[in-house]
């Protein structure tokens, strides 16, 4: 039997305001535990959360960014559950009514082709704060600093059908959540955070089968990995005339499994009621309409401009617009060189292909946009050949001089005089008879020899379509 | 002349014209305070030298001429209002030893005016009850009769009020528990319309129906007080913002014309004393002397009233303190191990029996299954207790009941008996439910001579025609100038 996997995903994404949902306090990351913390979110006796109206309007962004409808009305809730981390004892959420609802992001296939992905919905809610352990003490510690970060959670419809659909899912939300430079998206230091339920039925069925809710999946790489054991796992179960139970299991990242945390059983009764401390939130279209017309450009609609203005094909658009960093580079580079193939090739191959060597990200780049701009004019200009220009590129990585400076100084600029070539082909003719009587002959292959020596005589810098183009002159 | 037997606005006229000062009137208090409180207990902290200093300051502020409405005036606050650094138990063994960073609005208001705080008084704990004999630290007495409740859960308030240890108090009332105590104690007091008052820094018991208010020697006090505390906070979501009447100016004496609802459900209340019936049939009559129209009215959802509210409120005090988990501030159990035995042995041991009972009900009442049988439920019953005052409105301007149905019980007598007592409130918490203003005045005596109160309840954010109602019906009386004799107790 042959069983097809369905995967809704739950991200929860930080906000990058300023302050905390419900008070003032500074969201900043890394300070000394307890420092940015006030008697509201430390849930003193007595004290009231207040409404970050920045909160709201990051949530309205994303929710319009998603296609989502906004709730002319929606209600904070409380859910309720004992944790040193939680200090009121209850999280303040939404239950019943979401900021937003019915919404869809499109991702892009490993085949390129499009999909839709639904959003059931999006909600904010506040952070909780960090236990630490201490093992020789054998005491714990509780870091508020994170309680009342706000969050947005995005639910999406079971409409994931592979663990690489799911991956294409998350890098298209985080893209989403960075163009709206609402979230750093950051999966490792937990600005971005995915739990998915998972099922598998049988494919000719439309029988959905008992769902498991993985979670602890902390990078990208572990989201596809665990969706695929936990498939497995299910199909396996299933086939040894087994039952799936649905369950809490969390992801093993050092044994490459997953492994159960708790049963229905003991799922927590959160007990979610309106919070009477927060009247309802109102949203009317006036607001939306502000809100709308501030959205800047968003992926898909960077890519589909990517393809048209620059008539990119949709496989270059999709890698330079999967973030806003690197779209933003590519066009800082392209206001200086009128050239997007060059350009798009260049950015692709050779600066990303370096980033991914050293582990670094756009923002890290050792090259930046101006510099790349100014190697590659040069190119463009036929200053240098492209070949040349991987040598500048890569002193440019060691020294960190300008490509300029690194042209004059090594002499490394293209020779274009017609005659100055001329005279070079000459001497190579004279000296390879032979090579010259096979060519005549039929054995035109050979002409990348010639080039091959012209090109080895001027040191790489004579203008290869020249010395293609005299080559074939002199040897008829 | 005694000067804690003075009222504020009678203090503040004195101490304007400097026949007296803001010390000696604070010391007074003091002095009454260290007389009799052994006897009433009413005080869990009596701040002595803190409000000798700000009596001094109101002294110099006075001779600058740039006293406030409060200036040099003692009050006592409920001791679930935060008082920055002066401690805040809620009358709780889990707060026991809790000193806020911070002041409630109300104190900020009350210290802008000059007031001066001579102590937190003593309540139910967490304010829930209706006798302050669920106060995990005393009970108090009534200072009528010693040996009966002063009412609850503002017990202390109104009691330090009705013994002269202080000129006026701050409860706060989520079901009568301002206006029950004031009854009980023959004194004034007044639950403001919801979102009045701000509620930053009152320690929850139900967010949707906690409201701060006065307790007074008299009607116009009691405006002074309303007025100094009430008005929008940046800080409470649930506060509104509209103008502020000046309640004192509104307290004009005539009523003329004015339109008072009888509520026939109320009528038909069982175990309604005779002395309490035969008090409101009087207050009926002085009202009609002054020409007020009487009409009966009906408020359909009445019965329901006291199964929504003990659904409502112990479900959000369930939440509401959840907090006190002994983590991070307050009482903590030392026994036990791991994180589940403190959790348990400290709220077992922090909280008292009442407070228990009730966040075991509300998290009952939240429970998946049971959530939309009874909070759900309990919620829209409460849609349709607002849409019988909203209708009732339209045919009154005030509507007359009891306040609670029987004068003060004797200690004890009903401790065993929750249902009884909750059954208690059915006159006061409608109020809650609805969010309209109360108020309750002295309008009589039992035959043991104990003080009987009139419920007067308004429309929304009407309070200066419940200020003025009641001000009429005192000028016409003299049951709020009598007082309770402590003579004979003292002297024993
Ligand atoms: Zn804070």
């Amino acid at each position: 039997m042959e069983f097809a996997p369905v995967i809704g995903l739950e991200v929860h994404a930080q906000l990058k305001t300023r302050t905390k949902i419900f008070c003032s306090c500074s969201t900043r990351f890394g300070a000394p535990p307890n420092t940015h913390v006030c008697p509201v979110c430390l849930g003193m006796p007595g004290v009231l959360p207040v409404l970050n109206q920045a909160v709201v309007e990051y949530a309205m962004r994303m929710a319009l960014a998603t296609d989502c409808r906004i709730a002319p009305e929606s209600r904070f809730a409380r859910k309720n559950y004992f944790y040193p981390d939680l200090p009121k004892g209850y999280q303040i959420s939404q239950y019943e009514l979401p900021i937003a609802e019915h919404g869809q992001v499109n991702i892009t296939r490993p085949d390129g082709t499009r999909k839709k992905i639904g959003i059931t919905r999006i909600h904010m809610e506040e952070d909780a704060g960090k236990l630490i352990h201490d093992p020789d003490r054998s005491i714990s510690m509780v870091d508020y600093n994170r309680t009342g970060v706000p969050l947005i959670e995005i639910v999406s419809e079971p409409d994931i059908e592979s663990p690489e659909e799911a991956g294409a899912y998350l890098r298209q939300l985080r893209a989403v959540l960075r163009y709206l430079d609402i979230s750093d998206g950051n999966m490792e230091e937990g600005s971005f955070r995915c739990d998915a339920n998972v099922s598998v039925r049988p494919k000719e069925s439309e029988q959905l089968g008992t769902r498991t809710e993985l979670k602890n999946l902390n990078s990208f790489k572990f989201v596809e990995k665990a969706l695929a054991y936990e498939i497995n796992r299910q199909i396996r179960v299933i086939s040894e005339n087994g039952e799936v139970i649905q369950e809490t299991r969390l992801w093993d990242m050092d044994k490459n499994r997953t492994f159960s945390m708790r049963g229905k059983e003991e799922a927590h009764d959160y007990r979610y009621f309106p919070d009477p401390d927060l009247v309802p939130l109102k949203i009317d279209e006036d607001w939306i309409a502000r809100i709308q017309a501030d959205l800047p450009e968003l992926p898909d609609q960077r890519k589909d401009r990517f393809m048209a203005q620059f008539e990119l094909p949709a496989y270059d658009a999709d890698i330079l617009t999967a973030s806003r960093e690197l779209a933003d580079y590519f066009e800082a580079c392209l206001r200086q060189v009128e050239n997007p193939k060059l350009v798009s090739n260049w950015v692709m191959g050779n600066l990303l292909g370096l980033l991914n060597a050293e582990g670094k990200t756009i923002e890290e780049t050792p090259i930046s946009a101006e510099e790349m701009a100014e190697l590659l004019k040069l190119v463009n200009d036929e200053v240098i050949s492209g070949k040349i220009a991987k040598t500048v590129f890569d002193e440019m990585v060691a020294s960190g001089k300008s490509p300029k400076a690194i042209v004059e100084e090594q002499g490394l600029v293209q020779v274009t005089d017609a005659s100055a070539i001329e005279a070079v082909v000459d001497a190579v003719i004279d000296r390879c008879p032979n090579e010259v009587a096979s060519y005549k002959a039929g054995k035109k292959k050979l002409l990348g020899f010639f080039v091959g020596q012209v090109m080895k005589e001027t040191q790489g810098k004579a203008n290869p379509q020249m010395v293609n183009q005299i080559l074939k002159e002199k040897l008829g | 002349m005694e000067l804690h037997t003075l009222t504020i606005h009678e203090a503040a006229r004195m101490l304007e014209k400097r026949e007296i000062s803001a010390i000696e009137l604070t010391d007074a208090v003091l002095e009454r305070i260290h007389t009799l409180d052994p006897l009433v207990d009413a005080y869990i902290t009596v701040t002595a030298d803190a409000a000798r200093q700000r009596a001094k300051m109101a002294d110099q502020m006075i001779a600058k001429g740039e006293g406030g409405r409060l200036s040099g005036i003692p009050l006592s606050i409920k001791d679930l209002i935060c008082t920055k650094g002066v401690k805040t138990t809620c009358a709780s063994r889990m707060l026991e030893d809790f000193h806020p960073p911070y002041d409630a609005t109300v104190m900020d208001k009350l210290n802008a005016a000059g007031a001066v705080m001579v102590g937190k008084v003593n309540m139910d704990e967490f304010a829930m009850g209706s006798s302050t004999e669920n106060s995990g630290i005393k009970a108090t007495k009534n200072p009528w009769d010693l040996s009966r409740v002063p009412g609850g859960s503002s017990g202390g308030s109104a009691a330090s009020v009705a013994a002269d240890m202080c000129m006026g108090s701050l409860g706060s009332d989520t079901g009568g528990s301002i206006r029950q105590p004031a009854s009980h104690c023959g004194v004034v007091g007044i639950k403001p319309t919801y979102g009045r008052v701000s509620r930053f820094g009152l320690v929850a018991f139900a967010s949707s129906l906690d409201q701060i208010g006065p307790l007074a020697k008299d009607v116009t006090d009691a405006a002074i007080l309303l007025n100094a505390i009430a008005g929008y906070d940046s800080r409470d979501s649930t506060s509104i913002n509209r103008p502020i009447p000046d309640y004192t100016s509104g307290l004009t004496g005539d009523i003329k014309g004015i339109k008072i609802g009888i509520p026939k459900e109320y009528h038909a209340a069982k175990g309604v004393s005779e002395s309490v019936t035969a008090a409101i049939d009087q207050a009926i009559s002085v009202f009609k002397n002054a020409g007020a129209e009487f009409v009966e009215i009906t408020l359909p959802h009445t019965d329901y009233a006291v199964a929504a509210y003990y659904l409502i409120a112990p479900a959000e005090a369930s939440s509401n303190l959840a907090r006190y988990d002994g983590v991070k501030y307050g009482f903590r159990s030392p026994e036990g191990q791991g994180l589940l035995d403190m959790y348990k042995n400290t709220r077992s041991r922090g909280f008292g029996a009442e407070v228990k009972r009730r966040i075991l009900l509300g998290t009952y009442a939240l429970s998946a299954g049971y959530y939309e049988a009874y909070y759900k439920k309990a919620s829209q019953v409460r849609t349709l207790i607002k849409q019988d005052f909203r209708n009732a409105f339209e045919a009154c301007d005030v509507i007359l009941a009891p306040v609670a149905p029987s004068p003060a019980f004797k200690i004890g007598e009903h401790i065993d008996d929750p249902l009884r007592m909750y059954l208690s409130d059915i006159f006061t918490l409608s109020a809650n439910l609805a969010g309209i203003p109360g108020l309750s005045v002295p309008c009589g005596f039992s035959t043991e001579g104990l003080p009987i109160g009139l419920q007067l309840m308004g429309n929304y954010f009407d309070e200066t025609t419940l200020l003025n109602a009641a001000y009429y019906f005192e000028r016409q009386t003299d049951f709020h100038r009598q007082k309770a004799d402590l003579s004979r107790a003292l002297n024993q």
